[in-house]
């Protein structure tokens, strides 16, 4: 099964309208019936910087990006050559720019695509109010075979506070390019889907990431702005307001995540997100609520690192940190989101997990997901909230044991305002009754139950998503996790498609580890192909140091902010099946 | 229904911990203020949470029958801040040191004077790290030259605590001394009454490390002055004074308290999931 789509990307100095123009085409896109994949990769400047809107859309449920563009639509070449890495193309790819900025750079003819012009400037000149990117959205229409009246609804809604006058402008420029289109090279078109088949969400990853958190119980939120986590705090700001929790900003992450602790001390579910240099000031207070037992739920959307990095791009590098970034024994949850879709359920499991077993659960999703928007089938409802096991009030004489050694290493947590039971809660070594204690048996006592909480529960099949190819799982495993997992899965599919057997498996629980359970998903497999966007491999040393892997096991990994496309993938499975 | 009001003594808010501090040490009678001022203010041990950091000071949730945490270095703060937002209802007060709450916390301390959450903290000052043997704090003086970290001495004027707290916007300002239980009790009494952030800086010798403040009890005199709500003339005051006038609450703002309400729900989950359907 072969995804039937077409790829663009609308390109063009920071201001230039490119993010608006590729949403006006998504929403567009939504109102035709097709699915469709945004993401968006810009360098750090507010205005004046590069910008790039990279789109997919298709019939059908969209995975991952394409391994290459059949279109992109330059507004202007400026500083476009900074991410001419990220937009591959073929010598089937038609680019189309402007004359009045001159010639396209070198850097995108590598594989000498088509090449045409259109005057967007100028024609956007000769009508009142109109603007070159409108332009650019009515050849792109016409082009890919989206109905102008589609794009005349969603910039009725765009432009409904500035008037019909600025809707008749926008309209008027795009029709213009779309007439203009006409003696452009022809790329791939769709068919319009006429009804909705099955009810669609748009949505991008951060704002999925917001609503998990929501559906898991969190009521209470500190927040460090940080890109690319920012639009998860700025989502949930009002949003809590509306289900009765409040959001606080912080002075610093330290603080934020602090904060979190006090909250869910005082039995409000609590949660922040932050990216890699936010993580690294967190890490002491994830080790603090490891040990004084208090639920709380950090996503980490990950960036290029380290240190500063590229903080608008993607990399899968905070893996190491996030699960062994705390000193001493400090088991705790990770897990990770691997579409946008799943950022929804994943994160509300986590809250479910940090809940129910008393610990920290790190979320871990990226730029690449985060900011991305998606046109995908409604998500299946779950249930899953915070189910937190509460002391109800003492008895006349009994002393509280806030950290009981007991049987599932989870001991009822006592909240303030709770008769009988006020103790304290210490990051020292402590005795179940929470006095810090410096012996040898208390601290082997309190490691075993904090580890064995975390070990015994059962995640039931969430631990990873299993997919096999059509004629059933062969030999060969796709071992991957997070935002590898799109192109690993339309791999896969194209590999069916062909004939080609395989499993792929996409491990949503990064920590604790289940051997057992990949134990038996790579039963009867020889082969396995461990895919991941870092640049040491951190997720294959990870796999290498915790579980049984097939002998012939290789590692695909490369540094952020390229992804692996579809079609490398295909090639390593294809000359495995020779 | 009335509610009827339990008398409470002091000794209804110990724990049975026995504290680790030596003997001599200021942070007992703090102890026992706290303990005391809880008394009177008669609210129950189970409705009272109180939060700490790191140092020898930090240790007093433990020894208190209400609800405690105690957390890492510097961030006291922030946990009682996001305790007190989530939970209004509890009575939350915040003890440490002057190194956990001015030099690593530093930047909390600034912002909770800022935010002006409904907390009292107290700082039990001492000018040296005690639990890690007598390092030079941010409070101490620049001359002193008894840490081996320091031999000669930082060289750096001290931080002025009740100064920043001012000027970055704490609602209540005391100074007070480990030698007088009662005073300290009853501005404690005061500090939690008052809405807002309430900064006590209670100056409490450190017997081990230095004990050339044995000399504190003679030099604390009762400040000669009443509390003012102008904050130009409190700055004024605390700027001039040789840090040494106690026993009075030394500003008392207005500010109202920052306190996000928790709203009654105006929406469901399900509002939310509907604006993301096409």
């Amino acid at each position: 099964m072969t995804t039937h789509s077409v790829s663009l990307v609308i390109a063009g100095s920071g201001g230039a309208g490119v993010v608006t123009a590729g949403s006006l085409l998504l929403n567009a896109a939504a109102k035709t019936g097709w699915y469709a994949l945004m993401s968006r990769s810009s360098g750090p400047q507010i205005r004046g910087g590069e910008a790039a809107t990279m789109l997919r859309f298709a019939t059908r449920p969209i995975l991952s990006q394409d391994d290459s563009f059949h279109l992109l639509m330059a507004i202007d070449w400026d500083n476009i050559g900074r991410f001419s890495a990220e937009i591959p193309f073929t010598g089937n790819s038609l680019i189309v720019g402007d004359p009045a900025h001159g010639p396209c750079p070198a850097a995108l003819l590598a594989a000498q695509p088509r090449q045409a012009t259109l005057a967007l400037a100028d024609i956007a000149e000769k009508i009142e109010g109109g603007r070159p990117n409108m332009v650019a959205l009515g050849a792109i229409a016409a082009m890919i075979g989206l109905p102008p009246q589609a794009m005349q609804a969603v910039v009725e809604q765009y432009l409904q506070r500035k008037g019909p006058a600025a809707i008749d402008a926008s309209m008027a420029a795009f029709h213009a390019g779309f007439a203009a289109a006409a003696d452009l090279p022809a790329i791939p078109k769709l068919p319009a889907i006429a009804a909705e088949k099955e009810p669609r969400w748009s949505i991008t990853g951060n704002e999925a990431t917001g609503l998990g958190i929501l559906r898991g119980g969190v009521r209470f939120v500190a927040a460090y702005p940080i890109t690319p986590a920012t639009e998860i705090l700025e989502w949930l700001a009002p949003s809590l307001a509306k289900v009765g929790g409040v959001l606080v900003q912080a002075e610093d992450e330290l603080s934020s995540i602090n904060q979190i602790i006090g909250a869910s001390y005082g039995g409000v579910p609590a949660m922040t997100a932050t990216s890699g240099p936010g993580l690294s000031l967190m890490v002491e207070a994830l080790g603090l609520a490891v040990a004084a037992e208090v639920p709380i739920v950090v996503v980490d959307a990950m960036r290029v690192g380290p240190s500063t990095g590229i903080a608008t791009k993607s990399e899968q590098s905070d893996l190491n940190i996030a699960v062994y970034g705390m000193h001493g024994d400090a088991p705790h949850i990770v897990v990770a989101a691997n579409s946008v879709a799943d950022c929804l359920f994943t994160s509300q499991w986590a809250v479910h997990l940090a809940e129910s077993m008393q610990t920290p659960a790190i979320v871990l999703t990226d730029q690449s997901m985060g900011q991305s928007r998606a046109i995908l089938p409604r998500p299946t409802p779950f249930t899953f909230s915070g189910q937190r096991i509460t002391a109800p009030a003492a008895g006349e004489g009994e002393r509280y044991q806030r950290y009981a050694v007991n049987g599932s290493g989870i001991s009822p947590m006592a909240i303030p305002g709770t008769p009988g039971l006020a103790h304290t809660a210490d990051g020292l070594e402590h005795n179940p009754f929470g006095t810090p204690s410096s012996q040898a048996s208390d601290h082997q006592a309190q490691l075993d139950k904090r580890s064995r909480k975390l070990t015994q529960f059962n995640y039931g099949d969430h631990w990873a998503d299993i997919v096999d190819t059509d004629a059933g799982p062969g030999d060969i495993a796709i071992i991957t996790w997070g935002s590898s997992t799109g192109p690993a899965l339309e791999a896969l599919q194209r590999f069916s498609a062909t004939g080609g057997k395989a499993r792929l498996i996409s491990l949503r629980l990064i920590a604790p580890v289940q051997p057992d359970r990949m134990a038996a998903a790579l039963a009867g497999t020889t082969r396995a192909l461990v895919i991941e966007q870092s640049h040491s491999g951190q997720f294959y040393r990870m796999l290498r140091a915790f579980y049984d892997l097939p002998r012939e096991t290789r590692s695909l990994h490369q540094a952020g902010p390229l992804a692996f496309g579809p079609g490398r993938i295909l090639e390593q499975l294809n000359s495995w099946s020779v | 229904m009335q509610a009827v009001v339990r008398n409470y003594k002091a000794k209804d808010y110990k724990s049975e911990v026995k504290p680790i501090w030596c003997p001599g040490c200021g942070d007992y009678t703090v102890l026992n203020a706290i303990t005391r001022a809880l008394a009177e203010l008669a609210v129950p041990p189970h409705e009272v949470a109180i939060i700490s950091g790191i140092g020898c000071s930090s240790r007093i949730p433990a020894y208190t029958s209400v609800y405690g945490f105690h957390g890492v270095h510097g961030r006291a703060l922030p946990v009682a801040t996001g305790l007190k937002l989530a939970r209004p209802d509890l009575t939350v007060l915040v003890t440490g040191g002057d190194g956990d709450g001015f030099s690593i916390g530093g930047n909390h301390f600034l912002h909770a004077c800022r935010r002006n959450v409904d907390l009292t903290y107290i700082v039990m000052d001492n000018q040296v790290y005690g639990m890690t043997k007598g390092q030079a704090s941010p409070t101490t003086a620049p001359d002193w030259e008894g840490s081996k970290l320091t031999p000669e001495g930082t060289g750096i004027n001290p931080f002025q605590p009740l100064v920043i707290g001012l000027a970055s916007g704490a609602n209540f300002i005391a100074r007070v001394s480990s030698s007088d239980p009662v005073n300290m009790a009853q501005i404690i009494v005061e500090a939690v009454r008052h809405p807002g952030f309430s900064l006590v800086q209670v100056l409490s010798p450190c017997v081990t490390f230095r004990p050339d403040q044995a000399v504190w009890r003679d030099f604390v005199r009762t400040a000669e002055v009443d509390c003012t709500d102008d904050a130009a003339r409190a700055a004024r005051r605390l700027m001039t004074d040789d840090g040494f006038n106690v026993g009075k609450v030394l500003f008392k703002g207005s500010r109202a308290p920052y306190r996000p309400e928790f709203e009654p729900s105006s929406g469901s989950i399900a509002d939310l999931e509907s604006r993301f359907m096409l």
